[in-house]
């Protein structure tokens, strides 16, 4: 079957199978920051953006996309830039192995679209889904409060 | 000092944060045929028949692998130093399974989904034996798990003993005998997933000289390339192992898992090859930290100094044996490392059952080492009526101080003389007691249903194996005085490339950014034993300086033949004659490339040492008991380590935050429960719970430096010794909070429950 729909601001046309899942696409076509993990939506290291939402890319059948609206962690950095997030992680400390890092940087991302004033539970519950086994969330989470309160938005050199 | 001790930005984080495919199976490889294992389902039988026509008939199934196709040989998966200290015991696939995830056969097919398919087609005819999953049944159970013939280096093969280990100083039951305290208790700490996040995961391919490179997720290259070339029976020359950016390991993967198995799949095909576990199989068919029953008696004189320690474990090893010897012998040197006592004895069993593996998790026996002597120090305070924080400064090791255990225990073999240069646990113990609140809280008497309670454990680690761990290092630079470091230490998220381009742009006065590092690359690299014992900063570290310094006396002796002088130093970026000439660093490399005294500037270095000096923390945990339900909240933990000096204040804090909820799980929330026949049930992160972002308690983490003599820039390990303390402590707060002594990990909330009531 084919089914179309916005991929990193791209129209894409694909043909895919039914029990295909949107985690093995976007790997197929070398998107590697979708992380493979878990394929039952226990750990977050595949999140995307779906029509604005952090969701586990392991979880969604392709059919399913059809009209709507995919990002991956690819779109937020050039070979020049990255984003304030991204930079601010950097700064704090938040990478240890980095695996789990796309993920917590779209459910950040999700959170920082759909919420003006946010305090450490709204990014405890944002990062709640994305299992990280090195840092003790301590970094991510100040991270996070630091750009979502001060940087909102701006883009720096990489 | 103006890179050390700084918060210098990772070396990998730009690429990591943009989500660059750094990772080994961020790759795409022409005609790659995807490998599945076939697990056993039972936990011990032998094969009668394996009946592989169906699956073989699949279309798109290249290749099935069974025991007939490998002719005996026994190896061990562990990766340690050469000849390895544990027992040749598993075979790359066998006759007999011996656990519920044991491998049975392996499928190499076009797609992954064929290759599952595959493995349903195959038929396996067993003949179950009977099981065994308790250590200590299986020492007497009358018959033997594993073949005399062609395994090595088992302790007692009818007992099902894998390891055993056994030394004493002093005379032990005398000295107990005349103690006037003697206080005796036995604990358990269970098994542990180290859930890395990214699983196992293999790539190999064959390139264009006909050399079998293999790509993965490991912590311990040239071991890899070692023992695979053993176990496929070819050179080591013949294999290229490249680790790229690794998604965590935590001692999981200081292991062959499946490079063999994918590396057969190549050799005989030709073709690239892959194998990737599933959050399943890392949780039933890979390694788990070994559960030890601990029973420890220790002997105090009228003063509350200790005159005895006796130490007596039984490990539960698994299936097979290979890291059953070492573990046991880690949990014997740290417990025996913390306080001094005349008499010391260690007798200790690693034992063989049809239960999933034991490997190499952070701490490596020492968790279970100061799970019950903490706890039972707690017990021994209480009874002589003394502060445990007093009771634990009264007998801890002092600066200057021999350490015995270290000479007549060493890894499989005796060990070497340790003098202890550095120890800042009282400070620790003093700040820690400062910033928990210790007085006030331990004051509060605690009525109705939610009870708090604080307690306290302390903990000590090594900086490395000594006589054994090797690191090596070698540096070349380039016209701009930036400067190539090429090392076999392995980076599995650490940030340990980032520390070692620290201590290398120490030495050669230039900034973090001018060093440009490769780890790891068997092809590419130096020789190192590998990312783990704790052993990165202080072995390779030090090996790192050594190559950076003779790095930069050739530089100097480069730059005093370009400027005629005998007499020349270096100051910043410049050699500096005495004359008042100079000539900058890179001046001197573009002149020795292309014009004069022509060579490339380089230094190569490796280290060894015979000491491992023993990072040191104290941990205090703050806890809330639901008295209705017997639930246990940590509401705040204060972590306070002496790791010498800290070469990396942010990376540093960032290791005690990550290992903190590894032992908090251990101790409240991570459960392995098995079925009747040795199933593992909870296959699955949501049942398998390990700490999330909204379960962390507030963490207060403090360094107390130090300044170890024998440590690069006088620095310790840091990476495993947060991971000991945080359990014990917990326990011994539930015990303060509610009157509840917890021995056997994890705390069940109906045990708490039930000992409430008792208690009322």
């Amino acid at each position: 079957m084919i089914i179309q729909f916005e991929l990193n601001d791209q129209l894409v046309q694909v043909e895919t199978q039914p029990g295909t899942t949107l985690l093995e696409y976007l790997r197929s076509i070398e998107l590697y920051s979708v992380k493979h993990g878990c394929d039952h939506g226990e750990c977050g290291a595949c999140t995307v953006l779906l029509n604005q939402k952090a969701v586990n890319a392991c979880l969604l059948l392709m059919p399913t996309l059809e009209g709507k609206k995919v990002e991956t962690l690819e779109k937020f950095s050039t070979h020049q830039h990255i984003n304030s997030m991204q930079e601010t992680f950097l700064k704090a400390g938040a990478v240890q192995c980095g695996f789990c890092t796309p993920g917590m940087l779209l459910s950040l991302e999700a959170l920082d679209r759909e919420k003006l004033d946010l305090n450490e539970d709204d990014v405890r519950d944002a990062l709640n889904g994305n299992l990280c086994r090195c840092t003790g969330y301590v970094k991510p989470v100040e991270a996070a409060l630091k750009a979502l309160k001060e940087n909102k938005g701006k883009e720096v050199q990489s | 000092m103006k890179v050390i001790g700084k918060d210098i930005q990772r070396v990998d984080g730009p690429a990591l944060v943009k989500g660059k495919p750094v990772f080994a199976d961020d790759i795409r490889l022409k005609d790659i045929l995807h490998v599945k294992i076939l697990h056993s389902p039972v936990a011990h039988a032998k094969i009668l028949q394996i009946n592989t026509d169906q699956a073989e008939a699949l279309d798109g199934v290249v290749a099935i692998f069974t025991h007939n196709d490998f002719k005996p040989h026994y190896y061990t998966t562990a990766g340690q130093g050469y000849p390895e200290p544990g027992p040749r015991d598993m075979r790359i696939l066998d006759s007999t399974v011996r656990y519920v995830g044991d491998r049975v056969a392996f499928v190499a097919a076009e797609t992954l989904e064929i290759a599952e398919q595959a493995l349903k087609l195959i038929q396996v005819k067993y003949k179950e034996l009977p099981c065994i999953f308790d250590a200590q049944e299986s020492i007497t159970a009358g018959f033997a798990l594993h073949p005399a013939e062609g395994t090595s280096g088992i302790h007692d093969i009818d007992k099902n003993i894998a390891a055993h280990l056994d030394a004493e100083l002093g005379d032990v039951e005398a000295a107990l005998s005349e103690s006037a305290h003697v206080f005796e208790g036995t604990y358990s700490t269970p098994f542990v997933q180290m859930a890395h996040i990214e699983p196992h995961i293999s790539l190999t391919w064959l390139d264009n000289n006909n050399r079998l490179v293999i790509r993965t997720s490991t912590q311990v290259p040239h071991h890899v390339r070692r023992i695979v070339a053993e176990v496929l029976d070819i050179p080591v020359g013949r294999i290229r192992v490249i680790k790229p950016r690794i998604g965590g390991g935590f001692g999981g993967k200081q292991e062959i898992l499946n490079e063999e198995v994918v590396g057969a799949v190549t050799l005989k095909t030709g073709r690239p090859a892959r194998i990737e576990y599933t959050r399943e199989e890392e949780l039933f068919a890979a390694r788990v930290r070994h559960p030890e029953l601990v029973t420890f008696r220790l002997g105090f004189d009228e003063n509350q100094h200790l005159t005895a320690i006796d130490l007596n474990i039984l490990e539960d090893c698994g299936a097979y044996g290979p890291h059953a010897l070492t573990v046991m012998s880690v949990t014997s040197q740290k417990a025996l490392s913390m306080y001094k006592a005349p008499n010391i004895r260690v007798n200790g069993d690693g034992v063989y059952t049809n239960l999933p593996i034991g490997g190499a998790y952070r701490g490596y026996g020492a968790p279970q080492a100061f799970f019950p002597l903490e706890s039972l120090i707690d017990e021994a305070a209480e009874a002589m009526g003394i502060d445990p924080i007093e009771l634990r400064l009264k007998n801890v090791f002092q600066v200057g101080d021999d350490i015995p255990i270290a000479k007549i225990l060493g890894e499989g073999r005796e060990g070497f003389p340790m003098v202890l240069y550095s120890n800042e646990i009282a400070a620790c113990l003093k700040e820690g007691r400062e910033l928990s609140n210790w007085e006030t809280i331990r004051a509060n008497q605690q009525s109705g249903r939610f009870r708090r309670g604080i307690g306290v454990a302390v903990a000590g680690q090594g900086s490395g194996i000594p006589g054994i761990d090797m690191g090596s290092a070698f540096i070349k630079m380039n016209e701009d005085a930036s400067f190539n470091l090429q090392v076999g230490a392995t980076d599995l998220g650490t940030g340990s490339d980032t520390a070692l381009a620290q201590i290398a742009a120490e030495v050669l006065n230039v900034s973090v950014d001018k060093i440009i590092v490769y780890s790891s690359d068997t092809d590419m690299t130096p020789f190192d034993t590998g990312a783990y014992a704790s052993s990165t900063t202080y072995i390779s570290g030090a090996a790192v300086k050594k190559a950076a310094e003779a790095c930069k006396l050739m530089i100097l002796e480069q730059g005093k033949k370009l400027l005629q002088t005998d007499d020349a130093k270096i100051v910043n970026t410049d050699v500096l004659g005495s004359d008042g000439q100079s000539i900058s660093f890179s001046d001197i490399c573009i002149k020795s490339f292309y014009t004069d005294e022509q060579q490339q500037i380089m230094g190569i270095a490796s280290h060894l040492s015979y000491d491992s000096p023993p990072p040191y923390n104290a941990t205090f945990a703050e806890v809330e008991v639901d008295t209705l339900t017997g639930i246990v909240r940590v509401i705040k933990l204060v972590s306070v380590t002496d790791a010498g000096q800290i070469i990396n204040p942010k990376m540093a804090e960032g290791q005690v935050e990550g290992a903190i909820p590894q032992s908090l799980g251990m101790a409240l929330t991570e459960f392995m429960p098995f079925d009747e026949k040795g199933r593992m049930l909870n296959l699955d992160f949501n049942s398998y719970h390990i700490y999330s972002a909204k379960d962390m308690p507030e963490l207060v983490v403090r360094f107390v430096e130090s300044n170890e003599p024998t440590g690069p820039y006088g620095a310790k390990a840091v990476a495993e010794i947060p991971i000991s303390a945080p359990a014990p402590a917990v326990t011994n707060a539930i015990y303060q909070a509610v009157g509840v002594r917890i021995k056997h990990l994890p705390v069940k909330p109906e045990e708490v429950l039930a000992k409430i009531h008792l208690e009322d």
